[in-house]
């Protein structure tokens, strides 16, 4: 089974919420009721692109316990190979799409007795469905979320009125307005959970200074909105369905596999999940891990590939696949 | 006789001392010193400095090891006649601590999950709560038919001290009541059960 269930559902509404991110709300085709969800989870989001199938991971932003339909936001991202480039320039209202169901990678502790949720530009998305989440059940929490400018943030006002400006804080960049992480983090009584989603460089700032502000491991979650990364393109030997496959300089492993008619289990299609993990039979050359799923040992190994996001460099790759 | 095969005995991992916490909190029973002073290397003045030492000798049996860990120079240092006493102290350090503070505790099975209820009813993380097994097996037992708790049980089966049943210790373990469950051997014919052995010593 890759990626679940499929869900065919229908474009009902498209907006235009800030510089380059578009908001859209999806519906049940046949007009029932979409599954409750838990804040946090994402769905992957498939599109036919003029025959060109596109799949790609999008956190669901509406309230978890709303079913008449799922809120997504899309940034439009420069060097787009595809995804974002056609829900914002392609799709229009009443188009259809499939979905997988919901799967939740980045969960709120249900035990924690106050969460700091640390959002970066298009990562305010999970935490608008765990702020509904919190909201209604009376918990404890902030929002610090940081932006490019006034123009390129995405529904910063509308939270200010919601939730209060107690509970939400936003910066600017263009303002040099910069989010004081380990002054954020000092003295939070026990029991305080810090979630991090956002541009790489801020989720790594954010869970080193936790580290160093004496935080422990537990209490602190993250979520990366990662993409394949382009790179050289190589071949790929599939020892079970016995043939070979060339995976294209910006393709996925798992996207080339697919693009050959082979099933391969996937979950988040962003390296987080490990439902894409695939046994490396032989290597020649070097194997490039993007994913931040497996360990710094298991990556040296070379006995593993999480396909969704990881590359090869080299002469010979055969996967158990 | 031990019912086997059951999986809910809690791991304990060992203690190491975080670097990166900004105040450390030991509560040890006993033999559990050991689990700090043996840490020395890591022991250093700045760390010190920041900690606080919980201690409760573990009866009869266990040695006294109040001397050597006042010697190390706490921060503070606090001694108590029962594990009950240490328990509230361990309430009060807890609720004026901060997310950078570690917790660690080491001793017998029967006071780790109860320092343990402690601190995961403050908001702690369990698995944020290193933890360390040291001095005797002896467990704590909770009958299932009384709910009575017994503490420092070392045979199987053994007479409840509440209702007077004799339990048969399961590995079945609650980390909310930081005890194993004891059931009932003889139901059927009282008298019948089989002979106590020492299995937790
Ligand atoms: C769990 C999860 C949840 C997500 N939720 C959201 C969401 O709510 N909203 C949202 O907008 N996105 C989200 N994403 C990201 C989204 O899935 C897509 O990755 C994004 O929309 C870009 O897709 P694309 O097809 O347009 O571009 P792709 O080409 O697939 O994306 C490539 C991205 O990588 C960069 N890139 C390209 N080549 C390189 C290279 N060689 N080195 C480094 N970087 C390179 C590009 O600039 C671009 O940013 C999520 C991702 C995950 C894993
Ligand atoms: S699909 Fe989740 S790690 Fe690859």
């Amino acid at each position: 089974m890759s990626g679940g269930l499929a869900i065919a559902v229908r474009v009902s509404r498209i907006d235009t919420v800030a510089a380059n991110i578009k908001r859209f709300r999806l519906v049940r085709h046949d007009g029932e009721p979409l599954p409750v969800f838990s804040a946090g989870a994402h769905v992957i989001v498939s599109m036919d692109d003029d025959g060109h199938r596109r799949r790609n991971p999008y956190s669901l932003m509406s309230a978890p316990h709303d079913t008449s339909g799922y809120d997504i936001s899309v940034l439009r991202v420069a060097e787009s190979r595809g995804g974002s480039a056609f829900l914002h320039e392609k799709l229009r209202e009443g188009d259809a799409l499939t979905i997988s169901h919901p799967v939740n990678l980045f969960h709120a502790d249900k035990r924690g007795r106050k969460h700091i949720l640390l959002a970066g530009g298009i990562g305010i998305t999970p935490f608008l469905a765990m702020m509904a989440e919190f909201d209604r059940a009376n918990v404890a929490f902030e929002l610090h979320y940081a932006m490019r400018s006034r123009e390129h943030g995405a529904y910063w006002q509308e939270l200010v009125e919601r939730y209060g400006a107690h509970r939400v804080k936003r910066y600017f960049s263009a303002e040099n307005d910069v989010l004081p992480v380990a002054s954020l983090l000092h003295n939070q009584p026990l029991g305080t959970h810090a979630y991090v989603c956002g541009p790489d460089r801020m989720t790594d700032f954010v869970l080193r200074t936790a580290r160093e502000c004496g935080w422990p491991k537990s209490n602190v979650h993250s979520e990366r909105f990662l993409a394949p990364i382009s790179g050289k393109a190589f071949d790929a030997e599939l020892l079970r369905s016995g043939i070979v496959v060339r995976v294209g300089d910006h393709e996925s492993i798992l996207e080339a596999v697919e693009a050959a008619g082979i099933d391969a289990p996937y979950m988040c299609r962003g390296g987080a999940c490990g439902q894409c993990e695939t046994a490396v039979v032989a290597c020649n050359g070097v194997l490039a891990h993007h994913d931040v799923y497996l360990s710094e040992e298991e990556k040296a190994s070379g006995r593993k590939v999480m396909i969704c996001v990881s590359r090869f460099d080299g002469t010979k790759l055969s996967l158990d696949l | 006789m031990l019912v086997e095969g059951i999986k809910s005995r809690p791991v304990y991992g060992g203690i190491a001392i975080d670097p990166f916490a900004r105040r450390h909190i030991f509560a040890l029973e006993g033999e559990g010193a050991l689990a700090l002073l043996d840490q020395k290397p890591a022991l250093t003045a700045t760390m010190l400095n920041r900690s606080e030492v919980l201690y409760v000798a573990a009866g009869p049996k266990g040695l006294d090891h109040d001397l050597a860990l006042a010697a190390l120079k706490p921060d503070r240092f606090w001694q108590g006649p029962t594990i009950e006493t240490l328990l509230f102290r361990l309430r009060g350090s807890l609720s004026a601590a901060t997310m950078s503070t570690r917790l660690y505790i080491s001793g017998r099975e029967g006071f780790i999950g109860q320092c343990m209820q402690v601190a995961t009813d403050m908001g702690m993380d369990f698995s944020s709560i290193p933890t360390e097994h040291r001095g005797s097996l002896a467990r704590r037992v909770q009958c299932v038919h009384c709910k009575g708790i017994t503490d420092d049980v070392r045979t199987s089966p053994f007479k409840c001290s509440h209702c007077g049943l004799n339990l048969l210790v399961r590995d079945h373990y609650s980390r909310r009541l930081g005890a194993f469950q004891g059931v009932n051997v003889d139901a059927e014919e009282p008298g019948t059960a089989p002979q106590a052995e020492e299995l937790f010593a």
